[in-house]
């Protein structure tokens, strides 16, 4: 028996001293506060205090744990209650699965000293990944944890443009019920035996023999798959098997599961499956090569699909101009390396399927998790789990229908956690992109024409590549006013990891070519870099690429918005050698392209005086369960502190579809506004009462207050409706979009978001290394529903952009871990000015444009822009990685 | 017994005979397997005497299982500084109350932090075993990528650093490509005994550069002599002996010229 002291109270467990400390913590003493990211030691995240010192509980044998004193998350020492209050104040936790490692590695710097500085907590936590906040609010939380102030609730009708803390807040510095926190007594755990080669045949051995082996209770191959073994984020792209019949196509996918019994050792080795490589295409020229073998019979040249903005004559308008120039740029595979691995538990609820895991898509994953399986919609449920990071890849089913189908075969709960290197091998990845063209201008800098080719690693199946292809067109001018152009996107299937969707959905690529060309046109024209892209920006009345006529244009002013900052910045920059100041835009629409794309929310006032929001928008994170419920609020004309949320679980909360193309506070927003202003429409009926009325809850009755007359509806009288309220309202919004012609004119998105960064950065001469100083981003966000959530998502996308930049690269089998694996850390994220500029959209809801995929667009080409500046080296490839920054600088790249 | 943390040295031996696996801080243990480590495992944190520093006249004798906070923590002489950043580099701080310098040696990775410090120092590394200890040149011990000079029965017991190697002041170069939780790409230790505005003597050397950390006679010998133009003759010294590698983190040339350049800044810090 081992002893120790666990927040103050002693436990004694009878494991193996080998056992991992996380391990003991999480499944044999239900402690499941403490995450596991990676069980490496390379995220921190499992981080708790032994003996006063911070360690990586999934490092630690609990043989050393004997004895001594451990403090986790649930733990209430007076420097954790501090940081708890701190961290919700400040905005600290976005997703919430790195708040307890980061409360407990602050908490042990705050014993030694209690006013840390910058430079003190970004040390003490640098061993701790974040990949939503981009750490500047949790370094502002750690050097601000001082006893609480009164926290701001604002009365009804003014949630809007308020900061409150996040509503879920409580949770998530609690530490949140994740996808691997739940688990019923009793769940099989399930093993994915998984392809080790890019591209093999394999057959199996006697799995009857493995399946009788004691503690095994069930195999499981595509044989055993009862429905449709295909699935697509895109349904008629469908191709992707849940469990791959031979041939498997890329190096993680799934052959055969395993379900073991609780409590035994759940290992594959030995597993009867023989492989027999077969040579792989792993590049798109190869791909694309004549007589290259095809991935999917149906898909000539392995061509998934091609992209085509046409608008004008691209050719005669580049001839005709007086400056053009010409470029390539190349891009690395990007892992979204959320810290929460995908995980989840499915159980059968008599008939029904049900499935709690994380996701972004809770409708979408019931959908293709029915059809898989063979089961009728109504009986799979969807409980979506506190998420601990997505970025667009939780929008792809995983697990789902892996442990639906054990679940369904074996009639026990069937639980699936995978490992880091599972997760970032099977899962899907940003598209590499191989991209070419020209841009021109005319004598006095204005824009001319562009054309555009991209090419598409977009992997072994469809997954969002169809969304990619046509989204980089629409997108590649920038924000700016291009009057002929040509773009195609081609993607192209490859035996490589599956390309899906990173937030941006290619677009961050796209720009990344541009934004470094328009440096260059800038140059040649003689401009500005700044006033070049000023002179050049789209503004209201102008038409897109798409031939779409424009309103609410936020990229003028944005970029008006850097000039003080840009002027003082060259001046910085001036002062030194090795110092650059770059600058980049971005522009994105909201929602899917030119597709349906509605949400529904419900909102409900119960008998008792209860308002309950459905409020299916997943929050993975970015802060829907706070904005949805603002905006509802002021709709109804209630403060926002007086409503119930009720979560995305498909049994219970309407369809508001999926978290992705930073549609949720726009689309789910506005179905939001529409539920709420019906809601209050229904009481000032109830009341006859006129528009300008005021609500005031109370138990079992609401008072309308118009003037001086005051009615009061006593909710105990009125009939129970259908959806169980005293009276409710169930709106849905679908944004106003057209489908693209043959030469992609048309209205693909109601609603677009705007964007520039400037970034201050210096080259270290000698070793090609980057040190950013400052980054400056303006947003046009039309209105900002909540501004700590607003620059909580503008910090977290320059932490991406940084990565993207500078250091990350996937290479399948080589960087499948979070060491070889770089994703910025405490130190690397520079100080960030946010300025949030509010040019009302008249279609989003109280004038809000989506926010969450436009703030990594323009990080990494300003980055670029600025090494250009700082030493003259023109990088046409990411990442930037020292080796490369010293070539360029050397000529050698 | 699958898994031994013994109080006594003498427990140790009969566990390694048996075959168990070796564990001190389990930062490298742990990466890699399941809910627990398989197989018996003989752990060495509880054993006295080998965690903490301590000085005589020998010199400093560093416990195998010392932590690298512990190391970063301690008051050592200037010679010992270049040790002491590296304490501060290696993984995050989770790391460094964890791991021990015993295994970052014994773990042999050519990317080894506590190495090129070490090297500068003139460390030895001091193995028992049933039949006595013995003591062999870190330089020796370390015989390759996850190849080092411990024969069947053996543990590492302690670093020892010689007292002659604790003159004058060391500096330690770190380079990756991010700021904190880095393999280095490469890095570098200087330690330079300075007398009447000369370099008297220097040790240099130079890790993630070849399959072991290297000292750099040629650097060394270079670096002898006015202490006015010490960091260009590092510079223009003979840095041949480093092997590079082409890997994720960077090319062969680059990590050459890395060297030098870290080589020299750290000369200039240790001036």
């Amino acid at each position: 028996m081992i002893r120790f002291r666990l927040n103050g109270k002693d436990v004694g467990v009878d494991a193996p001293g080998g056992e991992r400390l996380s391990e003991v913590l999480r499944e044999r003493l239900g402690a499941r506060g403490t995450k596991v990211g990676c069980d490496a030691g390379d995220c921190g995240a499992c981080t708790v205090l032994m003996d006063g010192r911070s360690v990586c509980a999934c490092l630690v044998p609990v043989a050393q744990a004997d004895g001594a004193e451990i403090v986790t998350v649930e733990g209430e020492t007076p420097e954790l209650l501090r940081l708890k209050d701190a961290f919700l104040r400040h905005g600290a936790a976005q997703c919430g699965i790195c708040t307890p490692g980061m409360l407990i590695a602050g908490a042990e710097l705050l014993v030694r000293t209690p006013r840390p500085s910058e430079a003190e907590a970004m040390e003490a936590l640098g061993g701790v990944l974040c990949r939503c906040t981009g750490y500047r609010k949790i370094l502002a939380a750690v050097c601000d944890a001082t006893p609480a102030g009164a926290t701001e609730a604002p009365p009804a009708g003014q949630a809007v443009g308020c900061a409150i803390a996040r509503l879920d807040g409580a949770a998530k510095v609690a530490g949140d019920v994740f996808g691997a926190d739940f688990a019923p007594e009793g769940a099989l755990i399930v093993k994915a035996v998984r392809s080790p080669h890019a591209h093999a045949e394999f057959g199996f051995g006697d799995l009857a023999a493995w399946a009788a082996r004691p503690g095994v209770a069930g195999v499981f191959t595509a044989a055993d798959i009862p429905g449709r073994n295909a699935f697509s984020v895109i349904p008629p792209f469908a191709d992707q098997p849940a469990i791959a019949a031979s041939p498997a196509r890329f190096r993680g996918e799934c052959v055969a599961l395993v379900a073991f019994e609780p409590g035994a050792e759940a290992r594959l080795d030995g597993f009867p499956v023989s492989w027999t490589e077969i040579p792989p295409l792993l590049t798109p020229a190869e791909a694309e090569a004549d007589g290259a073998p095809l991935l999917h019979p149906d898909r000539a040249a392995n061509l998934l699909i091609e992209g085509r903005v046409q608008k004008g004559d691209a050719g005669a308008a580049l001839a005709a101009s007086a400056h053009v120039v010409e470029g390539r740029f190349t891009t690395q595979y990007v892992e979204h390396a959320y810290i929460e691995p995908e995980a989840g538990v499915a159980w059968m609820d008599g008939d029904t399927l049900v499935i709690r895991a994380c996701t972004q898509a809770p409708g979408m994953d019931r959908e293709d998790t029915a059809l898989i399986l063979g089961l009728p919609l109504e009986r799979v449920r969807i409980i979506p789990s506190a998420v601990g990071g997505g970025f667009g890849s939780k929008l792809d089913i995983s697990l789902q229908p892996l442990i639906g189908l054990v679940a369904l075969k074996t009639g026990r709960p069937a639980r699936m956690v995978y490992s880091r290197g599972e997760s970032m091998a099977s899962t899907t990845k940003r598209h590499p992109a191989e991209m070419t063209g020209r841009i021109g201008c005319d004598a006095q800098g204005r824009i001319t024409g562009l054309d555009f080719e991209g090419r598409f690693n977009t992997g072994a199946y469809s997954s969002w590549g169809p969304t990619v292809a046509n989204r980089v067109p629409v997108h590649v001018s920038g924000p700016y006013r291009t009057p002929h152009i040509t773009a195609r996107a081609r993607a192209v299937h490859t035996h490589g990891p599956v390309s899906g969707a990173f937030r941006g959905f290619g677009v961050p690529q796209g720009a990344l070519w541009q934004e470094t060309l328009y440096d260059r046109l800038a140059g040649q024209a003689g401009l500005d870099r700044l006033e070049f892209r000023i002179l050049n920006a789209l503004r209201d009345g102008d038409a897109s690429a798409t031939g779409q006529v424009l309103q609410a244009v936020g990229i003028g002013p944005c970029l008006e918005a850097l000039r003080p900052r840009w002027r003082e910045a060259l001046d910085w920059a001036a002062q030194a050698p090795g110092r650059g100041v770059g600058v980049a835009s971005c522009w994105y629409g909201c929602g899917n392209t030119a597709l349906p794309n509605p949400s529904t929310i419900r909102i409900g006032l119960t008998r008792a005086g209860d308002i309950v929001l459905h409020q299916g928008a997943t929050d993975i994170g970015q802060g829907s369960n706070t904005v949805i419920a603002q905006i509802a609020a002021d709709a109804l004309g209630v403060p926002v502190h007086a409503l119930r949320l009720l979560g995305g679980d498909t049994a219970i909360t309407p369809d508001a579809g999926k978290t992705s193309a930073s549609r949720q506070t726009y689309v789910s927003g506005k179905a939001a506004q529409k539920a709420g202003g019906s809601l209050r429409a229904a009481l000032l009926r109830l009341a006859n009462a006129g528009q300008g009325a005021t609500l005031t809850l109370a138990p079992g009755k609401v008072t309308v207050t118009e003037g001086a007359t005051r009615r009061v509806i006593d909710l105990a009288t009125l009939p129970t409706d259908p959806r169980g309220y005293a009276v409710s309202a169930e709106e849905t919004y679908d944004p106003p979009t057209t489908k693209l012609d043959a030469n992609g004119q048309g209205t693909p998105y109601a609603v677009y978001g705007y964007g520039a960064q400037l970034v201050e950065l210096s080259v270290d001469p000698a070793l090609g290394t980057v040190t950013l100083h400052r980054i400056t981003a303006a947003h046009d966000v039309g209105r900002a529903i909540n501004p700590q959530l607003v620059t909580g998502q503008i910090e977290g996308g320059i932490a991406q952009g940084i990565g993207l930049a500078l250091m990350e690269d996937y290479l399948s089998g080589r960087t499948e871990n979070l060491h070889d694996y770089l994703i910025p850390t405490t130190g690397d994220v520079p100080p960030i000015d946010s300025l949030i500029l509010e040019i009302p959209d008249p279609e989003g809801p109280f004038g809000a444009k989506g926010l969450g995929e436009h703030v990594l667009i323009p990080t990494a080409p300003a980055i670029l822009n600025a090494i250009r500046h700082a030493t003259g080296a023109s990088l046409t490839r990411t990442p930037a990685l020292p080796h490369r920054i010293l070539a360029a600088l050397e000529g050698r790249e | 017994m699958d898994y031994l943390r013994p109080a006594s040295l003498s427990e140790v031996f009969p566990a390694l005979a048996a075959g168990a696996r070796v564990l001190a801080g389990g930062t490298d243990v742990y990466p890699g397997q399941g809910a627990r480590i398989a197989g018996p495992v003989v752990d060495l944190t509880a054993l006295p005497g080998f965690r903490g520093i301590t000085r005589d006249a020998g010199g400093l004798r560093i416990g195998a299982c010392t932590r690298w906070t512990d190391l970063a923590e301690a008051a050592l002489p200037p010679a010992c500084a270049a040790l002491q950043q590296a304490a501060r580099q290696v993984g995050g701080r989770q790391i460094q109350n964890a791991g021990t310098l015993g295994g970052n040696l014994c773990n042999a990775s050519p990317a080894a932090d506590g190495v090129p410090p070490l090297l500068a120092l003139e460390a030895e590394v001091e193995l028992v075993s049933v039949t006595g200890p013995r003591r062999v040149p870190l330089s020796a011990f370390l015989l390759g990528p996850r190849k080092v000079d411990l024969r069947p029965g053996e543990v590492l017991a302690a670093v020892c650093v010689p007292q002659a190697a604790l003159a004058g002041v060391s500096a330690f170069e770190k380079l990756g490509a991010r700021a904190y939780l880095v393999i280095s790409i490469a890095m570098a230790a200087v330690r330079l005994e300075v007398a009447g505005g000369a370099i008297t003597r220097a040790a240099v050397s130079v890790g993630a550069c070849g399959p072991v950390a290297l000292r750099l006679a040629p650097v060394e010998a270079a670096l002898v002599g006015p202490v006015q133009g010490a960091v260009d003759r590092a510079r223009a010294a003979d840095f041949s002996a480093l092997s590079p590698i082409d890997d994720v983190r960077a090319t062969a040339a680059y990590r050459r010229s890395a060297a030098v350049e870290l080589v020299a800044r750290a000369v200039g810090r240790c001036l």
